[in-house]
């Protein structure tokens, strides 16, 4: 058996449901009192039962907000997200204390999401890691954009890129982000390039910044699995 | 009906069905031994069950054995086996003949969501969990099934994100009930997510392998975004908490990259890192993949890391490479080419 010297600390805690408000089609941002300290970039594991095998989600406040948020979509055949969604205020959430270190950086770098990997990088601009940041976010509709009024407001439009693959709108770009990418050959190799989403997404920017002369070693992904 | 599948039924899962289907209690330990034990193709076949019973069984089921759809064969004797998985996905495996043992490294998932910067998996993102049938179908649907004498999960996928199903078929492999394979003939590899970890050591006999291909957090972050949430110290803090049998050997996979892992620095961090645990580093050529900027360390170089570590009283072996020309070799399984693109990416 696993001694007590082993602090990889998982254990959930009860918390109250403060909000949880549908932003875009069937994706959410719930809110619940934060009671611990956290760099952005962490995530929590969170359950809807006490002992249930929790789920990673990345935290989309800031460090020193009151409530800590988190950004989710409802997955069809997902084990908790369905459950999660039916969450109202008062209601009792299973959370972990916030781990892992994609941290951000007070450094210039470009942060590249898909779909609701944009939460950590919310999370880094809204810690105050706003300064020489641009960032790039993919997503099939227009309403894929969460939080585009304020990305907008803190980044402005040469830094809040938008890539949208199914529809056309007012400065966005029409076509996958990894086009977008291709199209452009004047990437900053110095620069730091954070990328989060999905597996796939994460794989190929990263091989199409590294074509484009991109050291792997400035390139920072965190999977959402 | 689409009827369900036998095939990566637990004996527990069974006794529901045939209670569900008035049958005796027994009659699950038979189709078990049947399906894991003989080997057998079709319901039909169940000749110690009533005709009645095979009848019941039959209206709702089928065994679920799929034949490989394609194989390809090594200058080495390495054959690389092609499976459908459900929804027109596919998987490889690879059965790999020695002199003294017979491997085969079998997939859990159809791509991988984990991202390593030097697996081919990888690139093709993630389709699908295999089913426990899917993961069984691979050894129980192998023309060389009866050769096969040690098991290793380190084909396409992350074992441990595909976890309840990776336990169903490891329980169903080793039970006496079962294919009764010996928990110490199969090896089970992980990048390192904690919480399964924790789970397989507590709950399974077999062999743990772990990839760790640095022992610096920082470098490993650039080639295994895992880092990010599971870091290697944590992984090495679990492992040394537990006081593991000598009978169950616990591994770590270490491909070699030129200039990146393969100094002296890298060997006295592994002596630290390795440091009050009974292990094995096991040292792997690296396979260059499409596109990456990484370069596989000489022979020479691996050698020397070798002798290295052995010096420094760190058990450490050379893997060899097997199946090369047909992409076979480790890092290299990939059913990318295959892919139906009829999901709409969300970027």
């Amino acid at each position: 058996m696993p001694n007590a010297q082993f602090n990889f600390d998982l254990d959930l805690y009860p918390v109250k449901v403060e909000s949880n408000a549908e932003i875009a089609k069937d994706v959410y941002v719930l809110s619940y009192q934060r009671s611990h300290t956290f760099s952005a970039g962490q995530v929590v594991g969170i359950s809807i039962i006490e002992y249930g095998e929790p789920r990673l989600y990345s935290i989309a406040s800031g460090s020193t907000d009151d409530m800590i948020r988190l950004l989710y979509n409802i997955k069809p055949d997902g084990e908790l997200s369905p459950s999660l969604a039916g969450l109202k205020a008062g209601d009792t959430l299973y959370v972990s204390a916030p781990f892992g270190s994609f941290y951000g950086t007070a450094k210039p770098a470009v942060f590249i999401a898909s779909g609701t990997g944009i939460a950590p990088f919310m999370s880094m601009l809204r810690s105050g890691l706003n300064k020489d940041k641009s960032i790039i976010h993919g997503g099939r509709t227009l309403e894929s954009f969460y939080f585009k009024d304020e990305l907008m407001k803190e980044l402005g439009p040469e830094n809040y890129i938008r890539c949208c693959s199914q529809e056309s709108g007012d400065n966005v770009y029409e076509g996958r982000l990894t086009n977008y990418l291709r199209e452009h050959n004047d990437l900053d190799h110095d620069r730091k390039y954070y990328l989060c989403g999905l597996a796939e997404m994460v794989v190929e920017t990263r091989d199409l910044l590294i074509d484009k002369g991109i050291p792997y070693e400035n390139i920072i992904a965190e999977i959402y699995f | 009906m689409i009827k369900d599948t036998l095939l990566g039924k637990t004996k527990d899962e069974l006794l529901v069905i045939t209670g569900k289907l008035g049958l005796p209690k027994f009659t699950a330990t038979q189709i078990a031994e049947w399906i894991y034990k003989k080997d057998i193709s079709d319901i039909s076949e169940m000749s110690n069950l009533s005709k009645k019973a095979r009848e019941l069984i039959s209206e709702r089921f089928t065994i679920g054995k799929i034949d490989h759809k394609d194989v390809q064969v090594s200058a080495d004797g390495t054959k690389k086996y092609l499976f459908e998985a459900a929804k027109g996905n596919y998987i490889e495996a690879a059965y790999i003949p020695e002199e003294k043992r017979n491997t085969l490294c079998i997939s859990t998932q159809v791509g991988c969501k984990m991202g390593c910067l030097f697996c081919m998996t990888g690139k093709q993102g993630f389709q699908a969990n295999l089913s426990p049938g899917e993961i069984l179908n691979q050894l129980l649907n192998l023309p060389e099934r009866e050769e096969v004498s040690n098991l290793v999960f380190m084909g396409m996928g992350e074992p441990f994100d595909n976890m309840d199903n990776l336990m169903k078929s490891l329980e169903i492999l080793t039970a006496p009930w079962g294919r009764e394979m010996s928990p110490k003939r199969i090896t089970v590899s992980t990048i390192g997510i904690i919480p399964s970890m924790s789970r397989f050591i507590d709950e399974s006999d077999c062999h743990l392998a772990v990839s760790l291909h640095t022992p610096f957090e920082d470098e490993r972050k650039n080639l295994m975004p895992i880092e990010n949430v599971y870091p290697l110290h944590e992984i090495f803090t679990l492992l040394k908490s537990y006081d593991f049998p000598r009978q169950r050997r616990i591994s770590f996979e270490y491909i070699m990259f030129k200039g990146v892992n393969d100094t002296r620095r890298d060997v006295n961090e592994l002596v630290r890192l390795m440091h009050g645990l009974k292990a094995r580093i096991n040292l792997i050529r690296f396979h260059p993949v499409p596109g990456t900027p990484l370069e596989g360390s000489d022979d020479k170089t691996i050698i020397e890391f070798k002798d290295a570590l052995i010096a420094k009283g760190v058990n450490t072996t050379i893997r060899a490479s097997r199946g090369l020309d047909i992409a076979a070799a480790c890092g290299l399984l990939s059913t990318k080419e295959l892919l139906k693109n009829s999901e709409e990416k969300d970027y």
